[in-house]
């Protein structure tokens, strides 16, 4: 592994190795000094093309832990009205001679197109509505914690699956840890071409949350932007909230041990009500938890020596 | 003007070359027309006329593209007329017309005699401007559409291209306008709310996977329908540039069987490059409208073989390096394709045993030229026409090289590609203007030949 860009590039094996490493990097998190001399001597920017909280910090710190240098930067989307490509605004960090670039971006692709363009290692910190592909192995190792072995679980993804990398990395992620999988929403906040990508992949499809929740084991919602309204996706975040929200009602809807995930932020009363974000099964909490020994182990996978480690 | 559009090339005459594909036949030009066929050009030929080996080539009829960008005025970084001009002639075309999204905007005959000014004094091919059809190609009102019809560059083909006209008041009134003069509309179909400025990826499983803002082909098709309707009602002459979707050769389909005066045309990136090069996110394969699934690919260079699709039009979209290295909804849309559009018909067209050179000439020429009324161009290789002329070399394999290119810009997707048959050299008006890859003036003082 050089980079991290998509799930689709890992292999199962990959995948849990990654989340055993993570394992023993959670603990680190526990102790009283959380410093790890791994990654010392190594340079890590965190190049944020778009704004984010918990993925930059969770990232920083992941680092940090590790003793890696590492270095914030942020930037505009695009500098195409600085008449400055992207390629050389990458170039010009790469030539600094950084060792890893995290990258964030709001365009689709930019952070394959940059590990092409870069000599580094880079990973995909979340790009546009393609992939976050690190959210996605947080995600399964909050699972599995909570649920053992993913191999035959049924996880429900719901909400606006259109403009979510988290959903494609997941989708990705968990089938190739064994989960079935079931993607939830309205037809107009459905990915383009999902009937013939749900037969090739083999996943399931639903406009029915009702009808999905008694046989999930997990039930991922994702935020729903109310700006989505605007462009027709749905009527009112009333009509949304009733039809494809988490609500009370649709708790007792769920089997004793199935648990509810949300990458955050929450819309609270759209997409997940109270009760639900609250709930002891919930591990919207765990998740963010897991976020930083995860990424510790990412970083650990691509820059402490060569391959994985085995 | 030079000394290479005034001065007058020496009679020629071109021996063994296959004509049209349809037999051996000897042609001399003399005075920049086709002066004798057959017998008649050896016993006619004078004396000092140079003798031009044809053996194993095939002669067409001057190349028309229906669609380029030459970006002068206004970006002469990217392109200017000159060497959008060389380009041309290299790629075996000695007509083309130069589309309106220029900076200033070919919207008034100011801009247009002065394109076509440039083109003359370039000398390579001669360069037709597209005017407007609405002011700035802001959509909203009319351009100055007659007064570029009657201006020195006698416009005759008028196009937004690069937006669409989406009004249906306005596409209306402009196709009635130009009926005065026996004009055409050219219209880039895309319904900007079905398809916005963000959209860059065939609408599909694939944008789904990738994440991209998709362009479904229905964005495409309700506007070739809308538009097929307005010329039925105006009886007014439409053309449909880039068509990229299967739904889109229905509708003309269609339209043609009842007698709709509709013409079409498709580039030959639609006909052979498909969405899924798009999986790497690499700009150089950003095109607009988008490269489509095999099946509509196919369905193409089905309705180019049948006659639905009237024309190959390069759109030739020459852009500076920075302008694509960024992500790829950021680039910019567009492609080179003067040099490799002959290549990429034969290849795709005829090796494929689709059509006969004959059927190239009327696709690349004779019909191109008669939609945008170009008197003077895709006459045929017939006695007494005006010496545009291009030899093909059918058989030569070779792989695209992007820095071999005439154009000042490099976004290329055929780099890297093998195609089969080549243009060997190109005559405008019984002057050699091209031989292989290299132009007159630029490359070379005087081509051999």
């Amino acid at each position: 592994m050089k980079h991290l860009l998509s799930i689709a590039d890992l292999s199962r094996e990959e995948i849990l190795s990654v989340l055993d490493t993570a394992v023993s990097m959670h603990e680190v998190q526990h102790r009283d000094v959380k410093k790890l001399p791994t990654l010392r001597g190594r340079t890590i920017i965190n190049f944020f093309f778009e704004d984010s909280t918990r993925t930059r910090s969770s990232f920083e710190i992941a680092g940090k832990w590790l003793s890696a240098d590492t270095i914030n930067l942020t930037g505009k989307g695009t500098s195409v009205s600085k008449g400055e490509s992207l390629r050389d605004t990458v170039l010009t960090i790469g030539a600094m001679g950084v060792d890893m670039m995290v990258v964030r971006h709001p365009a689709s692709g930019a952070p394959a197109q940059i590990a092409d363009w870069v000599g580094c290692s880079v990973v995909n910190a979340g790009d546009g509505t393609h992939e976050h592909p690190s959210q996605a192995l947080l995600d399964a190792y909050t699972l599995r914690r909570a649920l053992g072995d993913l191999e035959g679980r049924h996880v429900a993804i719901v909400g606006d699956l259109t403009h979510s990398r988290v959903l494609r990395s997941n989708l990705l992620c968990l089938q190739r840890l064994g989960a079935r999988v079931t993607l939830v929403a309205p037809p107009t906040l459905m990915p383009s071409g999902i009937a013939a990508w749900s037969g090739a992949d083999g996943f399931a499809t639903s406009y029915d949350l009702d009808e999905v929740l008694p046989t999930v084991d997990a039930v991922m919602m994702l935020r729903v932007q109310r700006e989505r309204m605007s462009g027709g996706y749905f009527p009112t975040a009333k009509e949304y909230a009733v039809t494809y929200g988490l609500t009370p009602r649709r708790l007792g809807l769920l089997q004793d041990h199935a648990v509810i995930c949300h990458p955050g932020p929450m819309n609270r009363g759209l997409e997940i009500s109270a009760d639900a974000a609250d709930a002891a099964r919930s591990l919207v909490l765990d998740q963010v938890s897991a976020g930083v020994a995860v990424r510790m182990s990412i970083l650990y996978h691509l820059l402490a020596g060569e391959g994985s480690q085995e | 003007m030079t000394a290479r559009t005034t001065s007058t090339p020496p009679p020629v005459l071109v021996q063994g070359a296959d004509v049209l594909g349809q037999g051996v036949q000897d042609v001399l030009v003399a005075d920049g027309r086709v002066a004798a066929l057959g017998a008649d050009a050896t016993a006619q030929a004078p004396r000092g006329t140079q003798r031009m080996h044809g053996d194993g080539l095939v002669l067409l009829p001057g190349l028309v593209d229906l669609h380029t960008h030459l970006r002068e005025p206004g970006r002469e970084d990217a392109e200017t007329v000159e060497t959008g001009s060389r380009a041309a002639a290299a790629g075996g075309f000695t007509a083309v017309l130069a589309m309106a999204n220029t900076d200033p905007v070919t919207d008034n005959a100011e801009v247009a005699e002065r394109v076509h000014d440039l083109g003359r004094r370039a000398g390579y091919v001669d360069v037709h401007p597209v005017g407007a059809v609405s002011k700035g190609l802001a959509g909203e009102e009319l351009a100055e559409i007659g007064l570029m019809a009657r201006s020195r560059a006698r416009v005759r083909v008028f196009s937004d291209d690069g937006r669409c006209v989406h009004d249906a008041r306005l596409m209306r009134r402009a196709l009635e306008y130009v009926k005065t003069f026996d004009g055409v509309v050219s219209q880039h179909s895309q319904d900007p709310r079905l398809a916005g400025a963000g959209a860059c990826c065939h609408e599909g499983e694939l944008s789904g996977r990738l994440g991209l803002p998709g362009w479904p082909a229905v964005a495409e098709e309700t506007v070739v329908a809308r538009d097929v309707m307005l010329a039925r009602h105006t009886g007014s002459r439409v053309h449909v540039a880039h068509v990229s979707t299967a739904g889109s050769v229905e509708v003309i389909r269609w339209a043609k069987a009842r007698g709709i005066d509709v013409t079409a045309e498709v580039t030959p990136h639609h006909l052979m490059l498909t969405e899924d090069l798009l999986a790497g996110y690499d700009p150089v394969y950003k095109v607009n409208p988008p490269l489509r699934p095999t099946e509509d690919a196919e369905a193409l260079r089905e309705a180019l073989a049948d006659g639905t699709i009237d024309v190959v039009a390069t759109d030739h979209a020459p852009h500076v390096r920075q302008d694509k290295e960024h992500a790829f909804v950021d680039a910019a849309f567009g492609m080179l394709g003067l040099e490799t559009a002959l290549p990429v018909v034969s290849t795709v067209m005829v090796r494929s045993g689709r059509m006969g050179w004959a059927d190239v000439a009327r696709v690349m020429s004779t019909s191109p030229a008669r939609i945008a009324r170009l008197g003077t161009q895709g006459q045929g290789v017939v006695v007494g026409a005006p010496a545009n002329l291009t030899l093909v070399d059918p058989t030569r394999e070779h792989t695209v090289d992007a820095a071999l290119s005439q154009s000042l810009s490099r976004n290329n997707p055929w780099h890297g590609r093998e195609l089969v048959g080549a243009v060997h050299l190109t005559m405008l008006r019984g002057r050699v203007t091209a031989r292989e890859g290299l132009v007159w003036g630029a490359d070379e003082e005087e081509l051999e030949l």
